[in-house]
């Protein structure tokens, strides 16, 4: 099984950890002011890429904080992770 | 009368020694603080006589007014406070004074988990069937705390000398986990002279 590293326990099992989507998802300004195809795109559509993509991840069984990773979507590695609030980390894809 | 979580089950365990020696230490106080602020953090910990943890999955042992006391690391603002049964009161009163006015929070979770102390030369071996946290004694020496899955139940783990740990685990998980505890055993019973 994998092993996904948490920012604050060190390296546990996948199955400890619980998936959050993409990460750095910014909550509209003035959401009121949003069409609702503005709104839409906030809610439903995110990034798909082939490569290096940051997600949120929460270590559930364990600390359960949330945290940042960097991960290549082609490999499955986990290029980097970071605590929530930390910018994301420069990687090499 | 109060039963404990693993009172049906006092006799099975018995019956793991000598590859394992397991005891419930039933209704012990808990209390869960979420605090981060240092100065907060020290005023709480000098009020039990004990440093509450600073380095993630570690905890720490004191003594103080309230006799023996552990504090548990199992966020980076969040741990857990455990004593000697029917203190839990007494406990959230002194800490949530020591917090004063600092942004945090005590909560006396003492019914949420039941106490399982595992002693043994297999004590390691055993765990590691169900467990995939490196418990070799140099990746987790006495001092070692964490929150992590055994045979799929969410436990905290203290490990608390070189044969010994110290497990909590959910009141409703208890059951299960002692028998799956028991079956873990049964191939260092059949070793044991
Ligand atoms: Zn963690």
């Amino acid at each position: 099984m994998q092993l996904i590293p948490c920012p604050w326990c060190g390296p546990r099992e996948e199955a400890e950890f619980h998936y959050g989507g993409q990460a750095h998802v910014a909550y509209p300004e003035d959401p009121s002011a949003l069409t609702d195809e503005e709104w839409a795109q906030y809610v439903f559509f995110r990034e798909n890429p082939s490569g290096p993509f940051a997600e949120r991840w929460s270590h559930s069984a364990g600390c359960r904080r949330w945290f940042n990773a960097v991960r290549d979507t082609r490999s499955h590695d986990l290029l980097a992770v970071y605590r929530a609030g930390e910018p994301m980390p420069e990687v090499l894809s | 009368m109060t039963v404990s979580p693993l009172a049906a089950w006092r006799g099975r365990l018995a019956a793991l020694a000598p590859a394992l020696a397991v005891a419930e230490r039933p209704f012990r106080s808990q209390l869960t603080v979420r605090a981060s602020e240092p100065s907060a953090i020290a005023a709480m910990g000098s009020a039990l006589g004990v440093v509450f943890p600073s380095v993630p999955c570690t905890f720490t042992a004191g003594s103080g007014q309230f006799g023996d006391v552990e504090v548990l690391w199992l966020g980076p603002d969040e741990f857990l406070v455990v004593a000697a049964p029917d203190l839990q009161v007494s406990i959230e009163e002194v800490l949530r004074g020591a917090l004063g006015s600092s942004r945090g929070s005590v909560v006396d979770t003492s019914a949420q988990r039941t106490t399982v102390i595992l002693e043994g030369p297999h004590v390691r071996d055993v765990l590691a069937h169900g467990c995939s946290v490196d418990l070799h004694p140099s990746a987790a020496p006495a001092g070692t705390c964490v929150q992590t899955l055994l045979a799929r139940t969410g436990i905290i783990l203290q490990v608390t000398g070189p044969d010994r740990c110290t497990v909590l685990v959910r009141s409703s998980f208890a059951e299960y986990l002692a028998a799956w505890l028991s079956d873990a055993c049964v191939e260092y019973q059949a070793a044991a002279p």
